[in-house]
């Protein structure tokens, strides 16, 4: 009778396991509906033990910076946040600098100042409304969460950037509009950013639009999760504690039981 | 039984005067449980553990919380970025939500798999339903806040289903708003509820547990505890049972929480509230999905409302619905194949609902919920006249231990 109803735990088990992967899976296939596949890139932070790389990084930050940052923000990145992708206290704040941000002086009046590193990202326009207005209606999207806010968010990035080719004879594409065989229905208002040589790396990393975009989709995806490392460094030790702890306890288990199952 | 139970004077002292340690003795370490319980009783246990967890992170949380529509998106990440450990709390407070819905999902199941609604466990049956009905408020009014894309959405659509009540239907939608839209008004009062409403869970837990205690746990035979050879006390035997159960489940747990925290959150809330934008698909969190499927397999408005609230108003009068005596499954032929088929139901429900609502989706999500209700209503109560039950055994330690002797579990234990 033991022999048997463990037998139908295990079956359970298998079962219930199964009935998650189904539960989970759909919501998944859900997220990823549309019927665009991207090409799957090998990214240094994905996997359980993955780290950003910090060079791609930085590479990718001067992309944002001479290419994105004309139209998109990261407002919810502050320049201080730098540090954690390998820039020291002096070149934050001259980067930080460079830009300025309104404040009241004690005449109550808007002046401007020089940004600080404790300042978030300067957005590119005021408000939505002029974003909108500068780029013949379409919003472009603030970039601080775009990796966690698209699925499969990191290729996603990567194949859009380097998506646009040559509309096919039959595509009507409107003024305005740019063909992207990544995009959900083609048609982007945003115009090709990246070409060969966009921007000049200084550590002499060729500057091909596939690189720059490697690049700045490792920077963004950092920004959207800056937690990331710090995050999977504590759960390989928790994973290990909890591991033991259940192996102890087990033990511990079959000997307390013992005498009652040997009855 | 009671004198000088406890050496420590302090103790002894307050125990004559606030017999809290008598009743902690009494409901934790002696209480007799069942000797057979398979792991599947692990989870009731680990379904209180996620209600603690949700309540310590979600106070954490609210300390850093701003409910208002101009600052909500953006204060949650704050929480992510610039609190200490806040994205820790955050992860372990989104994901516990999804877990404490795995963990209490199966422990429905087990209940109905072994029969442990029927007389005399009636009541604590139907406090858990009511635990389960608060659950689901509780994480649909947390998922809001967060005011993303699909919080908002998802308010949308769901609150709006309350419009198809006849006559008084927009009326009840403007006060659950307060307001004209979802807007600063319902996401405040999302808040105050969804801080409460886990207070109400405990109270209800608490029942469930007085509930439980009254007669003790149902067991995977199904039949009633004959004497204290059928029994161990609680501790230590079923406490460290259910320390083993707590590492597996919190390793499972802190897996998703460390490694795919996002895995069963959708990207659309990444994106800030906006009323001007629809999503293309608006799908409610998974643990919602079957009961969406129901709600969007009825071709008509209230119809569909009525029929997902139906789906658990049919657990509360389960215990009327199934007469049979015989409690667990595994002495009912008949009614184990149907158990079967009835979670693969609610699995396909679960599937059906965040598929899109079109073609095949639409007919076999309609073939799913008949099921459904012809499971509980239908079939339940036929079932009895047709099952030929097969015979129960005399006691839970003849099948279990081949005639084990007395209570020697408690001489055992005493010894120590």
């Amino acid at each position: 009778m033991i022999k048997r109803s463990s037998y139908f735990f295990s079956y359970n088990i298998l079962k219930l396991c199964l009935s998650l992967v189904v539960i989970c899976s759909s919501n998944f296939s859900f997220a990823a509906g549309e019927k665009i596949s991207y090409p799957q890139l090998n990214w240094s932070f994905s996997g359980i033990l993955g780290t950003f790389d910090r060079a791609s990084q930085q590479r990718g930050l001067q992309v944002y910076k001479e290419v994105c940052s004309g139209c998109h923000g990261m407002r919810l990145l502050a320049y201080r946040n730098l540090k954690s992708i390998g820039y020291n206290d002096d070149e934050i704040k001259a980067f930080a600098a460079e830009n300025s941000v309104n404040t009241i002086n004690d005449d109550g009046e808007v002046v401007e100042r020089p940004a600080r590193p404790s300042d978030k990202f300067v957005s590119p326009y005021p408000n939505d409304k002029a974003a909108r207005a500068a780029n013949g209606g379409a919003y472009p999207p603030d970039l601080s969460l775009i990796i966690k806010a698209r699925p499969d968010g990191a290729n996603y990035l990567h194949a859009l950037l380097t998506g646009y080719v040559d509309a096919p004879a039959e595509k009507k594409v409107p003024d305005g509009m740019y063909y992207n065989k990544y995009y959900s229905g083609n048609l982007i208002g945003m115009p090709q950013p990246l070409y060969d040589d966009g921007v000049e790396y200084a550590d002499g990393t060729k500057a091909t639009p596939y690189q720059m975009a490697k690049d700045v989709t490792a920077f963004l995806a950092w920004a959207s999760e800056p937690e990331m490392e710090d995050r999977k460094r504590l759960g390989i030790s928790v994973m290990l504690f909890l591991l033991l702890l259940s192996a102890l306890s087990y033990f511990a288990m079959k000997q307390i039981w013992a005498p009652i199952k040997k009855q | 039984m009671s004198k000088s139970k406890f050496k420590n004077p302090v103790v002894k002292w307050i125990d004559h005067r606030l017999p809290v340690f008598s009743f902690m003795d009494h409901e934790l370490n002696h209480y007799p449980t069942p000797k057979n319980l398979n792991y599947f009783w692990n989870f009731g246990s680990l379904a209180g553990f996620a209600l603690v967890t949700m309540i310590i992170t979600g106070i954490v949380l609210s300390m850093n919380y701003t409910a208002h529509v101009d600052y909500a998106f953006d204060s949650v990440e704050r929480i992510m970025r610039d609190v200490n450990h806040g994205w820790l709390i955050r992860y372990i407070h989104m994901n516990g939500a999804s877990f404490f819905f795995i963990v209490v999902y199966i422990h429905i199941f087990r209940g109905l798999y072994y029969g442990s609604y029927k007389a005399p466990r009636e009541l604590l049956w139907i406090l858990g339903v009511l635990i389960l009905l608060l659950m689901m408020a509780t994480a649909f009014m947390g998922y809001v806040l967060p005011w993303g894309q699909m919080s908002f959405w998802g308010a949308t659509v769901i609150t709006n289903l309350f419009s198809a009540i006849p006559l008084v239907g927009e009326s009840i939608v403007t006060w659950l708003w307060g307001g004209f839209s979802v807007d600063n008004s319902t996401l405040n009062r999302f808040f105050s509820l969804h801080f409460v409403l886990p207070f109400v869970i405990v109270g209800v837990v608490i029942l469930h547990l007085i509930a439980l205690h009254r007669f003790g746990s149902n067991n995977p035979i199904g039949i009633d505890v004959k004497g204290t050879q059928d029994t161990v006390p609680f501790s230590p035997y079923y406490t460290i049972k259910d320390l083993f159960g707590l590492s597996v489940f919190l390793s499972f747990f802190a897996a998703a929480v460390f490694f795919f925290p996002n895995f069963m959150g959708h990207p659309d809330n990444y994106i800030e509230a906006n009323p001007m934008v629809t999503p293309a698909h608006i799908v409610p969190e998974w643990y919602f999905l079957p009961f969406y499927a129901i709600l969007r397999a009825i071709p008509d408005k209230l119809g569909g409302v009525l029929f997902m609230f139906g789906a658990i108003a049919v657990l509360f009068i389960l215990p009327w619905l199934d007469r049979s005596p015989v409690r667990s499954s595994q002495f009912r032929p008949i009614f184990k194949i149907f158990f079967w088929i009835l979670l693969f139901d609610c699995i396909l429900l679960g599937y059906l609902g965040a598929m899109p609502a079109e073609g095949i989706y639409v007919i076999l999500s309609r073939i799913a919920t008949a099921y459904y209700f012809f499971h509980f209503l239908i079939l339940f109560p036929l079932l009895p006249y047709i099952e030929k039950t097969k015979p129960l055994p005399i006691s839970i330690s003849e099948p279990i231990l081949g005639g084990g002797s007395a209570a020697s579990a408690f001489a055992m234990r005493e010894k120590k």
